[in-house]
């Protein structure tokens, strides 16, 4: 079983490196890009039957800072 | 004074540390790695050194925040034992929970590595106490994470209890409200980013380090 979990900076917080990516963009001749905001996507490969509260323990233990970063878990189907 | 000295995989201010605290207290420190589960018996004082932790992989400090030994620092440090994170051993302190906040890119996203400017804001701090209140003292810093950042209320409550230790003089990297190192609230954990082990012998080009670990000295031995 497979899940992925995205990790993404709260709102409101400064987020520099989305910034630095926005400024480049707009460097490129990219108009019309009014905000970047840069995060992380984590796959994991879990033993049948991993409970969703599992994963979010996981999120809260280790893979998300919740002091600034919000996270979202999304299950996949197994191909 | 009996130190212990954290040694995480990636380390590199870990022998700094030590040999400023022999220079000060006249007793080599204990160096422990980070898989050990427990501290040497009867350890006054623990430090966490500046580094590049397990690379800094996932977020800096996070991967050593969960270590094992980091489990007998969170005792230790229950119990009143006094804890230095300088660097990376403050974005260890604030992963682990002993501090509250988070460090974030620098906001000029470069690594920055300078001497700069700080204002003692806290005198009275076991860590400050050889200071004056509002004294400015010069300490390097070489960090690419040290934007610190916690919500509004976490902030006035750092600086309503005194618990803003130093700050910048001068705009470093972005941090809220020019923060360079605060402390828990029982007062015995300090985090910072400068270097005050850098500067504790005039062929350092300042000494102005020094006078952190003889105030933690004195305070112990009292």
């Amino acid at each position: 079983m497979k899940a992925r979990v995205f990790i993404t900076l709260k709102p409101g917080v400064l987020d520099p490196q989305g910034k630095a990516i926005h400024h480049a963009l707009e460097g490129l001749g990219f108009s019309g890009v009014n905000d970047v905001r840069a995060g992380k996507l984590i796959e994991l490969d879990l033993a049948e039957g991993t409970k969703d509260s599992e994963i979010e323990n996981m999120c809260r233990k280790l893979l998300a800072n919740t002091v600034i970063e919000n996270f979202r878990i999304e299950r996949l189907q197994d191909a | 004074m009996k130190s212990a000295v954290i040694v995480f995989p990636g380390s590199n201010c870990d022998r700094d540390l030590a040999v400023a605290l022999e220079l000060v207290t006249g007793r080599k420190p204990a160096m422990v790695w980070h898989k050990e589960a427990e501290l040497p018996d009867g350890v006054d004082f623990i430090g966490i050194p500046g580094g590049f932790s397990y690379g800094d992989y996932l977020r800096s400090g996070a991967m050593a925040a969960r270590s094992p030994v980091m489990r007998a620092v969170k005792d230790a440090a229950a119990r009143g034992v006094p804890v230095i994170g300088i660097c990376n051993g403050f974005q260890v302190l604030t992963e682990a929970g002993l501090l509250p906040g988070a460090l974030m890119r620098n906001a000029g996203l470069s690594f920055v590595c300078r001497p700069v400017r700080l204002k003692v804001e806290n005198s009275q701090s076991l860590f400050t106490s050889q200071y004056d209140s509002g004294e400015e003292v010069l300490f390097p810093v070489a960090h690419h994470d040290g934007n610190y950042q916690a919500d509004e209320a976490t902030l006035d409550r750092l600086e309503g209890e005194g618990r803003v230790a130093f700050r910048y003089l001068d705009a470093v990297n972005g941090s809220a409200r020019n923060i360079a190192g605060i402390l828990n609230d029982a007062g015995n954990v300090l985090g910072l980013m400068p270097h005050p082990e850098r500067v504790v012998e005039p062929a350092h080009g300042g000494t102005d380090g020094r006078r952190l670990f003889e105030g933690l000295l004195e305070t112990v031995n009292a």
